[in-house]
This record gives C-alpha cells, sequence and structure tokens, in this order.
C-alpha cells in the first residue's frame, strides 16, 4: 500500500472544498495541500445550483435583516452567532468570487445585480442567469489551478477516516482508474463532500450525492447534527426529479392547482398580487410550499399524471425576453426532458428531496469535535439553516465556511503534530484495504445486489420519513433501513476487476447512504415536535420547551444510534412566529 | 414503440482483454428514457461490469459523453426514442485513451487547461472591500457564450486535428482561454497569446467547425479559434507575436 503525506486533506471537490483548498492556500503557501474528489472537481453537484447566492450589498438592505429571515426561515433553530458569522462574511467572500471571474448578471451601470428569492424581505440574491452553481464551480476550479501548492487526487474515493491518538490523522482512498488502495495522512482533514441526497428516491440530487463524508464522520464516533431535516424543493420535474429554479418563481411564476388556482392563498401565505411580492406566496419558504402541495393533493385539487401528482407551475405572462434573459436554463431543461417550452406552456412540478439542512457537527469555525478534522457546506451542520435553508443560502455558505475551514485547518497544522506513517494509522489502513478488496473478490456473499438494497432503501425512507411524518412510519422505516444493512453484508458484486470498477464504488456508496438513512429516521424519531421541514402529524405543533435544541445521533457499528440534545444558540432573535405573506 | 430495444456496447477490460470488444444488451424501451437510463438498466439488473461515469443527469455537470452510433452526445439528454430501431451503438469517446469500457483518460484536457491560465490575471488585485469591478451587462455579454463550456469533452471527439496531432490544445481549451480574454477583468491576453501562438496552440485548427457543431451549450469553440487566428496575425504584423508554426 502506498502511502502520501500532507499537510491539510480535502475531501470533495465542490465549492465548499475547492474554497477551503485555496483558503489553505492564500494562509501559508507552504503548507501541502490536497484535494482528493470521487470525480473531477468540474463535475460536483455545485454544478446543479441555478438560482443564486445571498449577500447583502446593496444600500437598501442590511445584515440585520439578512440574518432574520435567515432565522425565522429556519424555524429559530438556527444557531444565531453562526447566522450572524454567516451574513457578516457573505458580501466579502462573494466579492472575492467576482474578483476571481465569476460571471455575475449585472446592472446597467456595471454594479452586480439581485434578484427576489424566497423567504428573503429584500432582493439580495446575486445570480449568474440561472446557472450561477455551474458558474460559481468553475470559477473555483479553474482559479484553484493557480495555486501551486494545491495537489489534486482526482477519481479517489475516500472510505475511511483514520484516528489515532483521538485525532484525525488522514484518509484511505481507492484510485478508481487502477483499483488500488492508498493511505493518505495529514495533520487536518477538510470533509467537504455534500449532502445524500440519493437516500431518497425522488431527488433532485445528482448520482454522486451518497452522504459519504457524513458516514466517514458518522462512523469514526462524530455526532450527525440535526439530520431529521430534509428540505423538499417545491418545484420539480416529474420522472427525473430535475430542479426548476425558485427564480421561476422569484420573477414573477405562479403555481396553479388543477383549477388554474393559485392554491398558496389558502396557506397562510398572502393574497395572489399581480407581480412578486417578497416573502408572500410564491416567494414563501420551500417547507412551507411542499407541505401546501401535500394538503392540495390531500383535498383532490392536484393533477394526477403517470408519474405522481403534479401542480403547474407557470411563467407563460413572463414573456420570451424575460424567461430567456433571466431563467434560460428552466426553458432548456423544459424543452429537453419535459418536451414543453414554457413559454407557451405550463410546466408540471411536484415537490422533490433537495438538501439537507443536517449534517456533520461542527462549531463555527468549521471544526468537528475530532481534533484534525473539520467539514463545510452541505456536508457540515454549523448550524445556519436551521429547521428549513433559505434558498440562496446554501452557495454562500460554502464559500464563507469553506474558507472558514481552510483558515482553521492551517492554522491548526502550525501546532499539530505530524501523523507517524508506521503508526496504528497504517494498520487501520491496511485493514480497510483488506475490507474492500475482499468485496471486490467476493469474498463471503451472499447474493444480494447493490440496486435492489438501494432501491428498498429509498422506498422505506420515503414512506417513513417524507414531508410528513410519524412515529409509527418512522419506527416502520427504521427496522427496514437495519435489515437492509444486515442484507448489505451480503452483496455479490458482478464486478471482480480492479480498473474503474464502479460497481464497488456504487456499493461503498450504498454503505454510506444506509448511514445517512438511519440518523435522519432515528433523529426523526426523537424529535417529537413539528418545526420547519420536519413535521410530525403526531406531534403538529413547535415545541420550544423542549426542542429549541440540535440532535446529535452518534453512530453504532451494531445498534441503531444514540441521539443527544443539545441547545441553540440565541443571540438577538428570541423565538417567534414565523410570519410570511402578512 | 416497440418494447424493447438493442444496444450494442463497446467493452474494455484490461485485466481481461487486450483488444475492444462489442457486447449486445436487450433492455426495454421507454419513451422517456434517454441512452443514459438504457446504461444505468443494465448496470443495475444485468450486467453489473458495465463501467461509465455519469452524474446530474441534467446535461450540466459534462461527466456522460460518450459515442451514440457515431456522434458525440451527452447520454443524459439523447432519447432512446430518436435512435429507434436501433441497434444502438455505444462507445467511450474518441480521441482519449480508454481506460475501461466506456470509461476516458482526461489527464490531457486538464493539463492543457492549466497551461492557458483559466483564470483572472491582474496586476494588482483589489482587496474585496473596494467592492466589484464593474462589468457592463454588454462587457458581460461579450465572453459569456464561452463561459458555458461544461468540459465535456464532447468537441475533442468531433474534431478531426486532435485526433491526429495530439499536441494540439483543443477547442474547449482554447474557448476558456479566450472567455478569460474577452472578460473586461481580465488583464492576461498577452500571456495567454503566447501560449495560444505555439505551433500546437491554435495554427493546427482547419476550420472543420465539427467542434461548434457537436457543442451541447452553443459554446463555439470554432468561433474562437478563428478570432484567435485573426488576433494573432494583427499582432504578429505589429511585430508582436511571431507564429512559430510549420505549416
Amino acid at each position: 500500500m502506498e502511502t502520501h503525506v500532507h499537510d491539510v486533506l480535502v475531501i470533495g471537490g465542490g465549492g465548499a472544498g475547492l474554497r477551503a483548498a485555496i483558503a489553505v492556500a492564500e494562509t501559508d503557501p507552504a503548507l501541502r495541500v490536497a484535494l482528493v474528489s470521487k470525480v473531477y472537481p468540474m463535475r460536483s453537484h455545485t454544478v446543479s445550483a441555478e438560482g443564486g447566492a445571498a449577500a447583502v450589498v446593496k444600500p437598501d438592505d442590511s445584515l440585520e435583516a439578512h440574518a432574520y429571515d435567515t432565522i425565522s426561515g429556519g424555524d429559530w433553530l438556527c444557531d444565531q452567532d453562526a447566522v450572524e458569522a454567516f451574513v457578516r462574511e457573505a458580501p466579502e467572500e462573494m466579492l472575492r468570487l467576482e474578483h476571481w471571474g465569476c460571471p455575475w448578471n449585472r446592472e446597467p451601470d456595471g454594479q452586480v445585480a439581485v434578484r427576489a428569492f424566497g423567504g428573503m424581505q429584500i432582493k439580495r440574491t446575486w445570480f449568474a442567469a440561472d446557472k450561477t452553481g455551474f458558474h460559481l464551480l468553475h470559477t473555483l476550479f479553474q482559479t484553484s489551478l493557480k495555486y501551486a501548492s494545491v495537489a489534486r487526487y482526482d477519481e479517489w474515493l475516500v472510505t475511511r477516516l483514520l484516528v489515532d491518538e483521538g485525532r484525525c490523522q488522514g484518509v484511505v482512498a481507492l484510485e478508481l482508474a487502477t483499483g488500488e488502495i492508498h493511505a493518505l495522512l495529514a495533520k487536518a482533514v477538510i470533509l467537504a463532500t455534500g449532502g445524500g441526497g440519493r437516500v431518497f428516491p425522488f431527488t433532485t440530487n445528482a448520482n454522486i450525492k451518497t452522504g459519504d463524508g457524513m458516514s466517514l464522520a458518522y462512523r469514526a464516533g462524530v455526532p450527525l447534527k440535526d439530520m431529521e431535516f430534509v428540505q423538499y424543493h417545491p418545484t420539480g420535474l416529474p420522472f427525473t426529479g430535475i430542479l426548476i429554479t425558485e427564480a421561476a418563481r422569484s420573477e414573477g411564476g405562479w403555481l396553479l392547482n388543477k383549477d388554474g388556482y393559485r392554491y398558496l392563498q389558502d396557506y397562510d401565505l398572502g393574497r395572489p398580487e399581480p407581480t412578486p411580492v417578497l416573502r408572500a406566496m410564491e416567494l414563501g419558504p420551500r417547507d412551507r410550499l411542499s407541505q401546501a402541495f401535500v394538503k392540495e393533493m390531500e383535498k383532490g385539487r392536484t393533477i394526477e399524471t403517470r408519474h405522481g401528482h403534479v401542480v403547474h407551475l407557470d411563467v407563460r405572462h413572463l414573456g420570451q425576453r424575460v424567461i430567456e434573459a433571466k431563467i434560460p436554463f428552466v426553458r432548456e431543461l423544459c424543452l429537453t426532458y419535459e418536451h414543453l417550452d414554457p413559454v407557451h406552456q405550463l410546466i408540471p412540478v411536484r415537490p422533490v428531496a433537495h438538501y439537507m439542512m443536517g449534517g456533520v457537527h461542527t462549531d463555527l469555525t468549521a471544526a468537528t469535535p475530532l481534533p484534525g478534522l473539520y467539514a463545510a457546506g452541505e456536508t457540515a451542520c454549523v448550524s445556519i439553516n436551521g429547521a428549513n435553508r433559505l434558498g440562496s443560502n446554501s452557495l454562500t455558505e460554502i464559500l464563507v465556511f469553506g474558507a472558514r475551514a481552510g483558515r482553521a485547518a492551517a492554522a491548526y497544522v502550525a501546532r499539530a503534530p505530524a501523523p507517524a506513517p508506521d503508526g496504528p494509522a497504517r494498520a487501520q489502513a491496511l485493514d480497510e484495504e483488506r475490507r474492500i478488496l475482499a468485496q471486490v473478490r467476493g469474498n463471503g456473499s451472499g447474493g444480494e445486489r447493490v440496486a435492489t438494497l438501494r432501491t428498498a432503501m429509498q422506498r422505506a425512507l420515503e414512506a417513513g420519513a417524507g414531508i410528513y411524518r410519524d412515529e409509527q412510519g418512522l419506527r416502520r422505516a427504521a427496522e427496514a433501513l437495519a435489515e437492509l444493512k444486515g442484507r448489505a453484508r451480503r452483496v455479490a458484486l458482478d464486478d471482480r476487476s480492479r480498473t474503474f470498477n464502479t460497481e464497488v464504488v456504487a456499493f461503498l456508496e450504498l454503505e454510506n447512504m444506509l448511514d445517512v438513512a438511519e440518523a435522519i429516521a432515528h433523529s426523526a424519531l426523537g424529535r417529537r415536535e413539528s418545526r420547519g421541514a420536519h413535521q410530525r402529524t403526531d406531534f403538529p405543533a413547535r415545541d420550544d420547551h423542549r426542542f429549541l435544541a440540535h440532535s446529535l445521533a452518534y453512530g453504532s457499528a451494531d445498534d441503531p444510534p444514540r441521539v443527544e440534545w443539545l441547545p441553540v444558540t440565541i443571540t438577538r432573535w428570541p423565538p417567534g412566529q414565523r410570519v410570511y405573506g402578512r | 414503440m416497440p418494447e424493447t430495444v438493442t444496444l450494442e456496447v463497446r467493452r474494455y477490460r484490461p485485466e481481461e482483454e487486450t483488444e475492444p470488444t462489442w457486447q449486445r444488451y436487450q433492455v426495454p424501451f421507454r419513451r422517456e428514457w434517454m441512452v443514459l437510463d438504457a446504461l444505468n438498466h443494465i448496470k443495475d439488473h444485468q450486467d453489473g461490469t458495465l463501467s461509465f461515469r455519469w452524474s446530474c443527469r441534467m446535461g450540466v455537470c459534462g461527466s456522460c459523453g460518450m459515442m451514440v452510433n457515431g456522434d458525440p452526445r451527452l447520454t443524459c439528454a439523447t432519447y432512446l426514442e430518436t435512435l429507434l430501431p436501433g441497434p444502438v451503438r455505444v462507445e467511450p469517446l474518441r480521441g482519449f485513451p480508454v481506460i475501461r469500457d466506456l470509461v476516458g483518460d482526461l489527464t490531457d484536457f486538464l493539463t492543457k487547461l492549466k497551461r492557458v491560465q483559466p483564470w483572472i490575471v491582474r496586476q494588482t488585485e483589489g482587496p474585496p472591500a473596494q467592492g466589484e469591478y464593474r462589468q457592463t451587462p454588454d462587457q458581460l455579454a461579450a465572453y459569456r457564450p464561452y463561459a458555458m463550456c461544461i468540459n465535456c469533452m464532447l468537441c475533442y471527439s468531433a474534431c478531426p486535428i486532435y485526433e491526429l496531432e495530439p499536441s494540439f490544445l483543443g477547442p474547449a481549451v482554447i474557448a476558456l482561454a479566450q472567455r478569460y480574454n474577452l472578460d473586461s477583468r481580465d488583464q492576461g491576453r498577452e500571456a495567454r497569446m503566447e501560449v495560444l501562438s505555439e505551433h500546437d496552440g491554435i495554427w493546427a485548427c482547419t476550420f472543420v467547425g465539427e467542434c461548434s457543431a457537436v457543442c451541447p451549450k452553443h459554446v463555439d469553440p470554432a468561433g474562437a479559434i478563428q478570432r484567435y487566428k485573426l488576433e494573432a496575425v494583427v499582432a504578429w504584423a505589429k511585430g508582436l507575436v511571431l507564429p512559430r508554426s510549420g505549416t
């Protein structure tokens, strides 16, 4: 087994990972930083983000207002010190990205333009048409190429953290092209692997979103925080789950039921006006809009199709010129994947699993409780998103906390001891090599297929831990997941070769997803209240007395996770009522 | 509509065979399926050994480019229905060394991309606190089309020159160099011109135009190359740059 030594390892090459790697390089060019990603960085799922990134830059806006929108949007589960740091550093991060070349849309005088977004009381969302994530990712990736101290391991899948003397000292990774398994040692490791939307059957998330970093931390004893909070985006295309950006509504799109009625007016989201009203109707928060869809379906007022119930997103009244200028990708996606032109036709949409508010427990510096281990972006939970993330906060989050993780890791390695190449970490690495090779060679296998178990997992989780949940459904999901974990030990692969074995990758990803799914189900069982995206029909009210607290799920090899509770940090905004449209 | 469709897939497993082979699979036909859906059906239910890359399945990550019936295509955006009655022939993208099955090696592209300095070059970099560099909508429009490249490599597969002259920078790299050259915030044009003016930079292109024809994002690399050549000749006439091409 080959061993490679660096100062800092960044796991994941999306926006958070690239920003972290650049932050390490800028803090101290002498540090050897390596970016390890299971795909080429420009393939990362940041690429699919569409609508924009929020930061206060306009004179009519304020950090206060951004913080309040975020905290009320998150149903008061956000840590307010984290939100304050986030909104304060957001403008500088966004300006830095502008200096690095991101093609932001502009005002006629050359200033950056902003657009409205759901749950935001002022226009503050920077955008690059409706391909903001794509441009942000490519800008970061291309900019990262100028830093000589950033090494890359493209198409290497990290499968285990190496932990010795109570510190994270590196990782084990599978090099896809050769099938070789390597030990990568470092003083600090930053997890930036994104979320795990693929645990659900119907998701906007790319195939690579399998919760890898969350599982790596969970298995190393680091808790996952607030995993019960999964965001359903209200407007996904049926069958594919492809996202139709919230920008379609912020530019003036309407949501219509089967009678052509703007049904959100029946769900305490305000009155229908011809033009968009901030924090109202179609510009309400995502949790409330997705929940309204379910209620509307129960009333029999949605449209039944071959791919489930839908409502209609109507952008026809915006006209071709606005659609082409502001949301051209919406049109491209509809033409390609639905054979319809939104300039003239209604877009069928339904809620779709989109984002995980929860993730690896970190503090404000992106540090986890395990010394030497950091996490940023969707993988992490700081938490600024609370019980429901506002659209356009996540792209900004990967910049702010990616940079924070990089700076914190750089500071840490200055005083951390170097990992010992022949210490216990090496034994752990050899152990992991044996485990993976045994799987590839088919030792002790029992005939289960990856795809069968993956589908069963997705169905179980959706049935029990979807938009609305209850005790019985969650218990059933948890039991099904425990059984699937057992069956996963009996997976037999067709593919016994080492070279670019994508089946063993799919198997390792399945194991990761089962960890994430288990943490979601058990955290949701523990939270006996309804808050933001977590709606319990058996506990329909928010309970600040018992649950103004984060869940922390600690993994266990053979037992269900242990769930503990950590009080929310409140600084200036005492818990209040979420008010939209009035 | 047929109930099934046949896929003929190019296989190459270097641990087992020295030469690529063809393998036939029969998959259900579904009207809403892309070629990628058919490949995933094979992978999940028939043959877990078939290797290929994919991720976003919405035409923006650039992972799933393959030759489909001889043309470079994004398989996540190519309906099976358009290829009936079949068989549908699926091969790895032309012009790249094959690692295995449908997986090509992109190292060459990434090496060349870095050579053209695809980042904003400034003599002095203003601190973010001073605010944004102003850029009007017209200035944005000047380079934006070239910023739409998703690095899917279809243009390299379509390019007859890249196949014959592996040292040619190739369409996407030149388009991305142009993306920064045309950005009003950038001052790196001269440094990039040196790389582009080398004999394997832009001069190998004979303007076949296939790159622009296959681009799924309408980037028009051929236009970028022609524009560059013109600039280089003008610069050469002014004595600034010497085209070092032998051809």
